[in-house]
């Protein structure tokens, strides 16, 4: 069965075989691609030789499996989210990555230790912290909504809104905007109480919200008018404020925040190039780098200390940053041991939800 | 004259007949060959396969083998004995040395919901678990002993199984093996199913609608100006459907040329601007000019030939311009009528690009939900199960064609 499932791919795939100076990298698109290409891909291959192919998807975790499973996979490495990471390293679906090949701190603090804390699993390194936010457009709220609660008040700020269409992050939301304080969201959400909680919370919106898939689009829904506010991935907004300046401004209360890793996928066309990718891009100069094109956050401690102005040169990073103190006075770190498992019965609820 | 006709050698002429065209027939079999072999090769057992899924997951059997021989060996309802704990401890001790502990998970998941945790960190703890195995794993997780989570070990140790067309049919079994309906907030399927079939028929009708104006006025035009407006129905065939959904969704947005036409003429205020995108309407207005041209064309290629004459003949008989229409003109276009609406029903049932990009939630269609568990929730045997049935319900419309109009009532082109 899956043997010839093989086959039939493979003879598709004849014409795709990679030149072996290569390395193939998955990840979001848009302006998160582009600080990856100007902090990893362009140093990589000035240092090491290897070409480095970037190529985009909506979640880079999706088609693993399908590659996988045919036995044709065409990426080496790609950018996911912790639950997916977790999920495909469960099902067998990745390369182990041994965390002692990673390069250590400047001062010698081996990679192990110098990594923020969950950042290593078995078959992930982490490159950099992300945060779900919801953003505004000023010319429209001169006064602002300001925390959470706001985005779901149609009344006192109306127009429409964007949201991710699918469960993760928005349930959270939807409770902390109700009030629930971030410690208790996802002990409340492990109950039937606590989900119905957060549907009804997101009804009083439905109608009235326009459901993005691909993160490059918030900062369009946004710049069109088609939406007043949007949640959205923090960098993404950041990008259309700074670059291209936009009228955008971010609400950081209830803000729900995640690494996000990189992954080989098993049986990678160029295995050793991958690694020697992930091992360059996660160095602590690398991640550094990486927060001087986007408002993420690096994922080492070392970085920290390293990152300064945006690549304008007057642009300080630090305030934009998810981790930055000022913006965690009402944030979430999304668990990862949720969504693992809730996942598919959340989004199949959601679903259900969205069609009625 | 008996044994009918014969050769001059005496052997029967239709004997004789086919040994002489057998050359022939092997000769063309040949040709046709390699594209029977292509089509079987990726298109015939791919889809097969995949279809194949529907029925066969052996997410659960092929991983858990020594747990599986004893549901083999036992009968429903037996409980759990101390055999079974330590079968199952081997077993996922085993899985989560091989790294499939998640793929097990994920089958029982699917038959009931929050149970992958229960495997995967069983999974993590198998080393360490001692006998009694029984207690040591309702230590881990009381969960372990519940009758229900039994069944559907039970139930998924056999690699073959129909739930995934229950599920597809927002059914599911209870704790007795009975079929149920699935709770009232996750039945979507037979929704949308329904919906994708109304919205085809909508679209098919709204089609004929438009189209078969405009196939007259091209049939009955001069060549030279009907070519040119034949230009104008094919330019945007061939223009890409991506190409020709993101200008429907310039044209249709809130901020877009027709709310902006609409403001600027003073026909609507600013703060009321249609809504026609995001929404149903999005997904009928594009989906119904993308499908125009398989409308036309085949009206079109039946118009064409019709004698303007019979026409001219019933009106000079005393016949209004309307019933001239309906008993002359209109029976003579049905075939057409019959190839164009057959063509864009078909289209627009497995429509998925456009209501993806501008249906927003009320616009969405079955294949949305296909394509979404195909590429991100990656249960495929669900996405086969809908498939499979989709595909049952086109060629159970294509039988009931068939049956009322007759496919050989059928002129495409």
């Amino acid at each position: 069965m899956k043997k010839i499932l093989t086959l039939s791919t493979a003879l598709t795939a004849v014409g795709f075989t990679a030149a072996a100076q290569e390395v193939t990298v998955m990840s979001w698109g848009g302006a998160y691609t582009v600080s990856q290409v100007e902090a990893y891909h362009k140093p990589f291959t000035a240092e090491t030789g290897i070409k480095v192919v970037s190529v985009d998807a909506d979640n880079p975790a999706t088609p693993i499996k399908a590659m996988v499973e045919a036995g044709n996979v065409t990426i080496d490495v790609a950018d996911v989210e912790y639950a997916d990471a977790i999920r495909l390293c469960d099902e067998g679906l990745l390369e182990e990555i041994d965390p002692s090949i990673l390069p250590p701190a400047p001062d010698g603090t081996p990679a192990t230790d110098d990594f923020l804390p969950g950042a290593l699993t078995d078959c992930a390194v982490a490159s950099i912290v992300f945060s779900t936010v919801f953003a505004y457009d000023t010319t429209k709220f001169p006064e602002g909504p300001t925390s959470m609660a706001d985005f779901f008040d149609l009344e006192g700020f109306p127009g429409k809104r964007g949201m991710r269409k699918g469960a993760k992050a928005n349930l959270e939301m939807a409770l902390m905007a109700d009030g629930v304080p971030a410690d208790e969201v996802y002990a409340l959400l492990e109950t039937d109480e606590g989900v119905a909680q957060a549907f009804a919370m997101l009804d009083k919106i439905k109608g009235d919200t326009i459901w993005w898939e691909a993160g490059a689009q918030p900062p369009q829904l946004l710049a069109d008018g088609e939406v007043v506010m949007t949640t959205a991935y923090n960098g993404r907004i950041f990008a259309a404020q700074v670059a291209e300046s936009k009228p955008f401004a971010i609400v950081w209360d209830g803000q729900v925040y995640e690494y996000d890793l990189f992954v080989i996928p098993k049986g990678a066309p160029n295995m050793e190039s991958a690694l020697e990718f992930v091992k360059f891009s996660t160095d602590t100069q690398r991640l550094a780098d990486q927060a001087k094109w986007i408002s993420y956050g690096p994922g080492r401690k070392s970085s920290g200390a390293l990152v300064g102005l945006y690549q304008d040169g007057v642009t300080e990073m630090a305030p934009h940053m998810p981790t930055s103190a000022e913006n965690l006075t009402n944030a979430l770190a999304s668990s990862y041991e949720f969504w693992v498992d809730r996942d598919s019965e959340l989004n199949e609820r959601f679903n259900a939800w969205l069609a009625q | 004259m008996r044994g009918g006709l014969t050769t001059a050698d005496g052997k029967p002429l239709k004997q004789a007949l086919a040994h002489a065209q057998a050359r022939a027939k092997r000769k063309a079999l040949l040709l046709v060959v390699p594209l029977l072999a292509f089509i079987l090769i990726t298109f015939v057992m791919p889809i097969g396969q995949l279809l194949f899924r529907s029925i066969h997951n052996d997410g659960f059997s092929a991983n858990m083998p020594q747990i599986s021989a004893w549901f083999d060996e036992t009968k429903a309802g037996d409980a759990p004995d101390e055999a079974a704990y330590a079968a199952l401890v081997a077993d996922i001790a085993a899985a989560a040395e091989a790294r499939t502990i998640g793929v097990v998970g994920t089958r029982v998941n699917y038959e009931l919901s929050g149970t992958r945790s229960l495997f995967t960190s069983a999974g993590r703890n198998a080393e360490d678990l001692q006998p009694p195995y029984r207690e040591a794993m309702l230590d881990l997780n009381e969960k372990w002993g519940d009758p229900q989570l039994w069944g559907v070990m039970r139930s998924v140790s056999s690699a073959y199984s129909a739930n995934f067309y229950l599920a597809a049919l927002d059914l599911a079994r209870d704790e007795n093996g009975e079929i149920v309906r699935a709770p009232e907030d996750r039945r979507i399927y037979g929704m949308l199913f329904m919906r994708t079939l109304w919205l085809s028929a909508l679209i098919t009708g709204l089609c004929l609608i438009l189209a078969y104006p405009v196939a007259h006025l091209l049939a009955v035009l001069p060549l030279a100006k009907s070519n040119l407006l034949m230009i104008l129905v094919l330019l945007p065939f061939w223009t890409s459907l991506l190409v020709r959904t993101t200008s429907w969704m310039v044209m249709l947005q809130e901020q877009g040329v027709i709310n902006n036409t609409l403001v600027a003429l003073g026909l609507i205020g600013n703060e009321s601007r249609i809504q026609m995108m995001y929404n149903q309407a999005g997904t009928i207005i594009a989906m119904t000019h993308i499908l125009l041209p398989f409308m036309i064309l085949p009206l079109y290629s039946v118009m064409r030939p019709i004698n303007p004459s019979y026409v001219r003949a019933a009106r000079s008989l005393g016949a209004t311009s309307w019933t001239a229409f309906r008993r002359v003109y209109l029976p003579q276009t049905l075939p057409g009528i019959g190839a164009g609406a057959l063509l864009v029903f078909i289209l627009s049932v497995g429509y998925y690009i456009t209501p993806a990009l501008v249906g927003g939630a009320s616009g969405q269609l079955i294949s949305n939900l296909i394509a979404y568990h195909m590429q991100d929730s990656l249960n495929w045997s669900l996405a086969a199960a809908l498939a499979a049935l989709l595909l049952a319900g086109v060629l159970i419309l294509y039988w009931l064609y068939d049956r009322l109009i007759g496919i050989d009532n059928l002129k495409l082109g």
